[in-house]
């Protein structure tokens, strides 16, 4: 039994009380904002573009910019998660990017 | 508090029995989830924390990736902020059907909402009424079981090792691709996404730490704004102009 099961870090608290606070901001903002009037026009577009454009940053690096093997490892999750349940998905791009790792080396 | 008070018990058990088939993903995503938090040095303790107050997959698992011990605190509180800006909208489009909850029900209640609750709430909402029960018999087996899975990763992940053995060190790479496959709207999302893509891996290249991640979700959103506003389901513009 690891003797930290119960560990509570100061920093680690106010970052996850920080994250709670923006996220449920989030949540109740936009009950706000239609109170007055609809959302729409670039706001909308902007705000729609948000999670998409943030995940794409993330991924960019590693799947564009790493090696040939995250390339293509990043190409197989992609074309799992299409067809097939997202666990085969990620459980098939970490075996691609060992397999594609261990032949281009 | 409803003006038609609806009996609770039956309208939380159907909400209940329509998010079930969604917690197959809630467990696999859960675990996984509890699994790389662990290697980044969280305690089981400090997940269930941050699932049972955070309580949005994304944000948690771009939180875990940028990690760093001490943890950057308004970084991470930033980053939740613009992950999370879709509940924006999202409280948005559902505010045309929660006007006959109560303060404590509308305001409990959007602490819930998720993307899976949420689309199975205005799926009813298009066809009943939506009442406060059905829409906890959505959220809290979602929410019980995002907390119990997470931390039951943190437990298991703590006491593996070398996860780059099992290509583990791709699997925030390959959860986040999943995702944008779940968020792909066509040619709507190719475009912000292409001027994403291509500034986080300049922005990767030439400046130090996560900045990337920022600069790249700001090219995006741009862009976003750019194409003018998103096709909102019929049923929910209908509302909108009623109300």
């Amino acid at each position: 039994m690891p003797p930290d099961l119960l560990a509570l870090d100061p920093l680690t608290l106010a970052a996850i009380a920080a994250m709670a606070a923006s996220t449920y901001a989030t949540r109740v903002f936009g009950y706000w904002l239609v109170r007055r009037r609809p959302v729409s026009g670039r706001l909308a577009g902007a705000l729609q573009a948000v999670p998409g454009a943030i995940l794409t940053a993330i991924v960019a690096p590693m799947a564009l910019a790493t090696g040939p093997a995250e390339s293509g490892a990043a190409l197989v999750t992609l074309l799992l998660a299409l067809r097939l349940p997202l666990i085969v998905a990620v459980a098939g791009g970490c075996l691609a990017v060992v397999g594609l790792r261990w032949l281009i080396g | 508090m409803t003006s038609n008070p609806s009996p609770a018990g039956p309208d939380f058990a159907a909400g209940a029995l329509a998010i079930l088939p969604v917690l197959v993903a809630v467990v696999v995503y859960g675990l996984l989830f509890g699994t790389l938090a662990a290697q980044k040095g969280l305690s089981p303790l400090e997940v269930a924390l941050m699932s049972a107050t955070v309580f949005a997959g994304a944000s948690q698992f771009v939180a875990v990736e940028i990690w760093t011990a001490p943890p950057g605190v308004l970084l991470l509180g930033v980053t939740a902020l613009m992950v999370n800006l879709r509940h924006v909208l999202m409280g948005a489009a559902l505010a045309p059907f929660v006007r006959g909850w109560s303060r404590r029900q509308l305001y409990g209640g959007l602490f819930f909402m998720a993307d899976e609750n949420w689309a199975f709430a205005l799926q009813r909402a298009a066809r009943t009424e939506l009442s406060p029960a059905y829409y906890l018999g959505l959220s809290l087996p979602l929410y019980g079981g995002w907390i119990a899975t997470t931390t039951a990763g943190a437990i298991l992940g703590s006491a593996l090792q070398d996860l780059e053995g099992y290509g583990l060190d791709f699997a925030f790479t390959a959860v986040f691709l999943t995702l944008l496959v779940g968020l792909w709207r066509g040619k709507r999302s190719l475009v912000p996404w292409l001027a994403s893509a291509a500034a986080a891996v300049a922005a990767y290249s030439f400046l130090p730490g996560v900045w990337y991640i920022l600069l790249g979700g700001l090219a995006g959103t741009l862009v976003g704004a750019l194409l003018g506003p998103p096709e909102l389901p019929e049923r929910v513009r209908e509302a909108d102009n009623a109300a």
